[in-house]
């Protein structure tokens, strides 16, 4: 398989303080990669600097590259809202704008262009059955999105990253304000993502990590410790520190 | 202990007693005012103090026709607004996504600033700067006119607009943003998309709260629009609700007076209607951000 996203010797400072201290990974096309590792390790600084959103935090500089299909992100002539058109987003918390479920997933196409009616509804419903929620609001298209379950909200949200046709998605920790049912929902959708979309994850959920991915990486303290296939890093790790973190002994 | 039971119920009279003075005071006017008020409107009649067309209080056979006042009351209200709006909401945009905090720091307090000038001060600029401006530039024997007092007032409801509106923005939650940008929007995009429809109804408080000032602003009115009773057009001299009142009190009786009442009650009555507007737009804010 292909690797669509390459990182090399990733560094990333907030101010003074280096958050990522030289990452190099391959990230496989069409594969969910898990990263797991305690709070402040920088799994979810390295997965925003996937698609540039840490560009937003003030003082935030960067080192060593990120290729995507072979481009370099932070080139100067790369277009950061054509890259995360590409490179999608679910945050940890479900943010739907307060608008319409329809609206909701028609503002990307909207902003790329897409005005036609008949297209857009086309692509509402394609990306909401892509999440698996067009059977539960197919009658409420025009209702507000607020209304939707936590669940919902989430899975809403997939739906409006598909909605601009990204080629990876990226989620970070997308199911830790979410009750079990709805977690299992989005894992299960998350087995059918991939078929299609290139997934990487933030979780601090070890068995969700364990349930979902097919290669595992391990961040401590800014370094990635280690990567492997999801099965092997959970059987026998070669660090050990990792084999401490996935057996309980701290995290 | 007698004492201090003496003492906590005496406090708790004196709180009560504050309390209620300001919903006491508004009782009062508005008794007031439909009091003193209406006797004129049913000596004229209501349809010809409405809608009469000339203001002649002084005349032989005095007429007291206020639809002129109306009218430029309106109009003038609205110039300022479509003015006033614009320009407010990028300042508030500016101040809360754009600015780097030092210079938004900076800025801010100008703004404040502003809306603490003296009416009169804004009248004295008008007249000594913008209504020999606008004599010069579109050739006007006199620069007094309906379009002087709704450049005036636009700049008088800045700080309303401004500051209501600034809160506003800042109160939508970041991840509405982050959510918007994270799709590929710009952040012009996000501001205009995600950021403001987020915000409307503290923007719409904003503005209804900028009107209010505009429709009850009488000094700086009074020295720049030339206050001739005319109906309104944006070169003339007009007079507004306030000025009429303001600027006939002090000489008039009678049935005079009497009208003059009349006309503030109806700009009472307009800004009753402008402060029932606000408290909905202000409630179904709250509604929104369930």
């Amino acid at each position: 398989m292909e690797n669509i996203i390459t990182s090399q010797d990733l560094k990333l400072y907030y101010g003074n303080f280096e958050a990522l201290k030289g990452i190099t990974v391959e990230l496989a096309e069409r594969e969910i990669t898990a990263l797991i590792g305690p709070s402040g390790c920088g799994k979810s600084t390295f997965l925003k600097t996937l698609n540039r959103m840490n560009d937003l935090v003030p003082g935030v500089r960067v080192e060593g590259q990120v290729l995507y299909h072979g481009q370099d992100i932070f080139a100067p002539e790369v277009d950061v809202t054509q890259l995360r058109k590409n490179v999608g987003m679910v945050f940890q918390k479900p943010n739907p704008f307060p608008m319409s479920i329809y609206d909701n997933i028609a503002y990307g196409p909207r902003l790329h262009g897409t005005h036609s009616k008949a297209e857009l509804n086309d692509l509402v419903e394609r990306s909401l059955r892509g999440a698996s929620l067009w059977e539960e609001v197919r009658d409420r298209l025009k209702k507000s999105a607020l209304g939707l379950s936590g669940g919902q909200q989430q899975r809403l949200c997939i739906a409006r990253a598909l909605a601009v046709q990204p080629d990876v998605l990226l989620m970070d920790e997308p199911t830790s304000a979410l009750d079990p049912a709805s977690t299992i929902r989005i894992e299960e959708l998350m087995a059918e993502l991939k078929k299609n979309y290139t997934v990487v994850i933030v979780t601090h959920n070890m068995q969700q990590a364990a349930r979902i991915s097919d290669k595992c990486a391990f961040f401590l303290l800014g370094e990635m410790v280690e990567i492997g296939p999801t099965e092997q890093i959970f059987s026998m790790p070669r660090d050990k520190r990792t084999e401490d973190y996935i057996t309980g002994r701290f995290g | 202990m007698k004492a201090k039971k003496f003492v906590e119920k005496l406090m708790n009279a004196v709180f009560f007693f504050c309390g209620i003075l300001a919903v006491g005071c508004v009782l009062l006017i508005t008794v007031y005012m439909v009091a003193s008020g209406l006797p004129a409107i049913r000596e004229i009649g209501l349809g010809k103090f409405l809608f009469g067309q000339v203001w002649a209080s002084t005349a032989k056979e005095p007429r007291f026709g206020i639809l002129p006042f109306i009218l430029t009351s309106v109009y003038g209200t609205a110039g300022a607004t479509l003015l006033g709006v614009p320009v407010g909401l990028l300042t508030a945009v500016f101040l809360s996504k754009v600015a780097p905090k030092k210079l938004a720091d900076r800025v801010r307090p100008a703004v404040d600033l502003l809306a603490g000038i003296p009416s009169v001060v804004y009248g004295l600029i008008g007249v000594s700067v913008l209504v020999p401006f606008i004599a010069k530039v579109f050739g006007l024997p006199k620069g007094t006119s309906l379009l002087a007092a709704m450049l005036v007032l636009s700049v008088m409801i800045l700080p309303s607009i401004i500051s209501v509106s600034e809160t506003a923005l800042r109160a939508v939650p970041p991840e509405y943003e982050e959510a918007s940008l994270a799709l590929g929007a710009t952040p012009t995009e996000t501001i205009f998309k995600v950021s403001i429809p987020a915000a409307k109804s503290g923007i719409a408080a904003g503005v209804v709260l900028g009107i209010g000032r505009a429709i009850g602003e009488a000094m700086a009115v009074m020295m720049v629009a030339g206050n001739v009773a005319n109906m309104p057009a944006l070169f003339d001299s007009v007079t507004f609700l306030t000025t009429a009142i303001s600027k006939e009190m002090s000489y008039s009786s009678g049935l005079q007076r009497q009208a003059l009442f009349s006309i503030a009650l109806i700009l009472f009555l307009f800004i009753m209607v402008i402060n029932v507007v606000l408290n909905v737009a202000l409630k179904g804010g709250k509604k929104g951000e369930k």
